[in-house]
């Protein structure tokens, strides 16, 4: 995990006056949090203006949410190979902006991550470029072709976080329960894009919509049954597997199963997926077409269940740029993917708003989980922990407009949609690293 | 050559890109307009000045002879200067996109832009970006509405109504934007649609189309009023979609065995062009029950009519 250059401030800092929201410790309350050379100092309702004492640097927090910094498990950047998408500096002031102090990025690159010194030059750019915390996941084969496993050894001492192929499926089983076997020796986590190669040629989800839009569908069990394949893989192997994104209900009762059967089991899906559905695409708007495919009103509602019930341990943002010569074509013809860092914490809280999700599990979803599936240290307010901190609005809403986006990139799916909750300001190693400009 | 400049509005868009937009009257409108034209087809002199001054251009992705020569024909018998454009060929290959190719042609301010493109969606995505009405030619797998209206009217004329009549759409509706354009369009008139086909070759929520779904072909076809039969294409055949030729002819054919089912004054549909012996047999293509031939020709009238409708849409087309 590289931090930014410039690794902490100096001096002791205290934010007031806050509803601390951490999940790691089970604490929503009013607080202060105190921070010193980029690390927690203390948290909770003892932190006040009294016990930070002379020489402390306050901030008066008015009330609004601090919550740990938010960890991306899923971003996918145009560095190295094709930096006029996204490269890791924009995709971190992307990032910055959406109170995001991690970003774990795709080894779906040009070249790909699949070797250690590619790691090691994702590390170094971020350390140089990026203001937020970027840790890559590596390959899990050569060249993302499917065929041969990757050096996970080397790669994860190099600082990859877990092996993957990125957007692309693992789809020889024999090549799959071998890379588990061996990651496990490692206690590497591979994390798997879960759909069945041959029967997800399609652009949309597989449903009366795609019938009636002429368009070719990709159906939910094409994620299905490669999920039900890996846990039979896993449970014979031991080894520990998540499944990067599901999309529906199927996948999401298959999961909570493996769970109940303590299975070393855990899975994401992205924020898009629990907000929107496959009725969004309209009269073929390519910024929804995504990979898996939005599905149905009522997968999304099993997803927001799975996200409550914990079946689902994290939501990602999938940040994926792509620019206007890749989607403004026929729908079939365009690119999969959508930017969301800026997004991904204000779309997020609409579950919470509309849909009854405790904040402490959304918090949970956004920052607790991925550290504890990562075995990052941060995600959590606890003394020692990184200052990696978000301080935001959960009731001020704006509008999502093209312009306003950091990212080099604009395929959002959430432009000229009003979200309620706004980040205030994202604080990485103690610095900060986006503070919110109304003029802007 | 008759000026007519009639400015009465028949339909509300500024394009024509499906006929699941427009409404049942008009439909009405658009075939009684299209009657009009064939009337007016008949005669030696077969022009009139409606479009005199207009430049359409056909902006094909994908050949299509018929379709093209047809549309060419409708715009030149109403005055416009036609510009066929087949890209296919040139643009695309090297690179350029759709929009590029719509956004060059549009600097040449055509009044309207005839698009026929292998990609579902083109049309409307080319409608959002140019300023000339937009026709829809086909897309793909989803709307083909000048078929579909040039079929209600072959209809209507041999029947005097489509309300209440049973048509049995036969063959592959999975990759068939006729198929889709008519379902819209018979079920605003009124007609009981009925989709006939293998489970491999119909598109998924087909039974929530307003549709009776038979994959028997026998059944599918006893009572109908009409049968009208889909193109099925090659690359679909072999092992992909259906087994082979020899056994979709055996159970999706139209031959005269399983014709004798239909109403005995059945009409046989095809829009082109047929695979004979694949799902048609040569006997019933040319058999006193088939009105493909005048299919054709309604083609052409119904094109003449959704040109001028447009037209009167147009800045200075009088409705404008």
């Amino acid at each position: 995990m590289m931090a930014p250059s410039a690794k902490h401030s100096s001096g002791r800092k205290a934010y007031l006056n806050a509803r601390l929201v951490d999940p790691a410790q089970d604490l929503d309350e009013k607080g202060g949090l105190m921070i010193e050379d980029g690390w927690i100092l203390a948290a909770g309702p003892k932190v006040t203006a009294q016990s930070a004492g002379s020489g402390t640097t306050v901030f008066d927090c008015k009330g609004k949410i601090l919550v740990p910094g938010l960890i991306d498990m899923r971003v996918f950047t145009g560095e190295p190979g094709n930096e006029y998408r996204e490269t890791l500096a924009t995709a971190s002031e992307a990032a910055a902006a959406g109170g995001i102090t991690t970003m774990i990025v795709m080894p779906n690159t040009n070249p790909v991550v699949d070797d250690a010194a590619i790691v090691d030059y994702i590390l170094r750019r971020a350390r140089d470029t990026a203001i937020v915390r970027v840790a890559p996941m590596a390959a899990l084969t050569k060249g993302l072709a499917g065929e041969l496993m990757t050096e996970i050894g080397t790669l994860q001492e190099a600082g990859a976080v877990a092996v993957t192929d990125g957007n692309r499926a693992v789809a020889n089983a024999r090549l799959f329960r071998r890379a588990l076997a061996y990651a496990k020796d490692f206690d590497m986590l591979v994390v798997q894009h879960a759909e069945e190669p041959t029967l997800s040629t399609g652009v949309m989800n597989a449903s009366e919509t795609a019938g009636r839009l002429g368009l070719a569908g990709i159906p939910a069990v094409a994620e299905v049954i490669m999920v039900e394949r890996d846990l039979r893989l896993v449970e014979a192997t031991g080894a520990r597997y998540h499944a990067a994104q599901v999309s529906c209900r199927m996948s999401v009762d298959v999961i909570r199963a493996a769970k109940a059967r303590g299975l070393p089991v855990t899975c994401g899906v992205s924020v898009n997926h629990l907000v929107l559905n496959e009725n969004d695409i309209g009269a073929y708007r390519t910024f929804f077409k995504l990979s898996p495919p939005l599905r149905s009103e009522d997968d999304r509602r099993a997803l927001v269940e799975g996200v409550k019930d914990g079946t689902i341990d994290v939501i990602v943002s999938s940040h994926d740029p792509q620019s206007a010569d890749t989607k403004r074509l026929p729908f079939a013809e365009a690119e999969f993917g959508a930017i969301g860092l800026e997004t991904l914490f204000s779309a997020s809280l609409s579950l919470h708003h509309n849909d009854g999700l405790p904040l402490s599990r959304l918090i949970d979803a956004l920052s607790t989980k991925p550290a504890q599936i990562l075995g990052l240290e941060a995600g959590r307010l606890a003394p020692g922990a990184p200052a990696d901190f978000t301080l935001a609005d959960i009731q001020m809403s704006w509008r999502v407009e093209d312009h306003l986006l950091r990212s080099r990139s604009k395929n959002s799916p959430f432009e000229h949609r009003t979200l309620e909750g706004r980040v205030l300001e994202t604080v990485v190693a103690g610095r900060t690293v986006y503070a919110y400009d109304p003029a802007r | 050559m008759t000026t007519v400049r009639n400015s009465k509005r028949l339909i509300e868009g500024q394009h024509l890109l499906g006929t699941e937009s427009l409404s049942a009257q008009e439909i009405v409108r658009l075939l009684d307009l299209g009657e009009r034209y064939v009337e007016l087809s008949r005669q030696i002199d077969k022009r009139q000045a409606v479009l005199t001054g207009r430049t359409q251009i056909n902006l094909f992705f994908e050949a299509s002879t018929r379709t093209q020569s047809s549309f060419e024909l409708a715009g030149k018998r109403l005055g416009a200067d036609v510009l066929n454009m087949a890209v296919s060929t040139s643009a695309i290959s090297k690179g350029e996109t759709v929009l590029d190719t719509a956004m060059t042609l549009n600097a040449m301010h055509p009044d309207i832009l005839v698009v026929r493109h292998p990609s579902s969606g083109a049309a409307e995505l080319l409608a959002q970006k140019v300023s000339c009405a937009v026709v829809n030619a086909g897309d793909g797998q989803h709307e083909h509405p000048t078929q579909a209206l040039l079929d209600a009217l072959t209809i209507r004329r041999r029947k005097g109504r489509i309300e209440g009549l049973v048509v049995a759409i036969c063959g592959d509706v999975l990759h068939s934007r006729v198929a889709r354009s008519n379902i819209h369009l018979l079920n605003k008139l009124g007609a009981r649609v009925r989709l006939v086909a293998p489970s491999t070759l119909l598109p998924t929520g087909a039974e929530n189309f307003g549709v009776e779904i038979h994959r028997n072909m026998r059944e599918g076809v006893t009572g109908a009023d009409v049968v009208m039969m889909l193109r099925l294409q090659l690359e679909r055949m072999s092992g992909a979609f259906v087994p082979s030729v020899r056994e979709y002819y055996r159970f999706y054919g139209l031959d005269e065995d399983k014709l004798k089912l239909a109403k005995p004054d059945a009409l046989v549909m095809h829009p082109g062009p047929m695979n004979r012996g694949v799902e048609i047999d040569s006997n019933v293509a040319d058999g006193v029950q088939s009105v493909i031939r005048e299919q054709v020709e309604m083609g052409v009238a119904v094109r003449m009519a959704v040109l001028d409708a447009l037209a009167r849409n147009l800045p200075g087309g009088g409705n404008a």
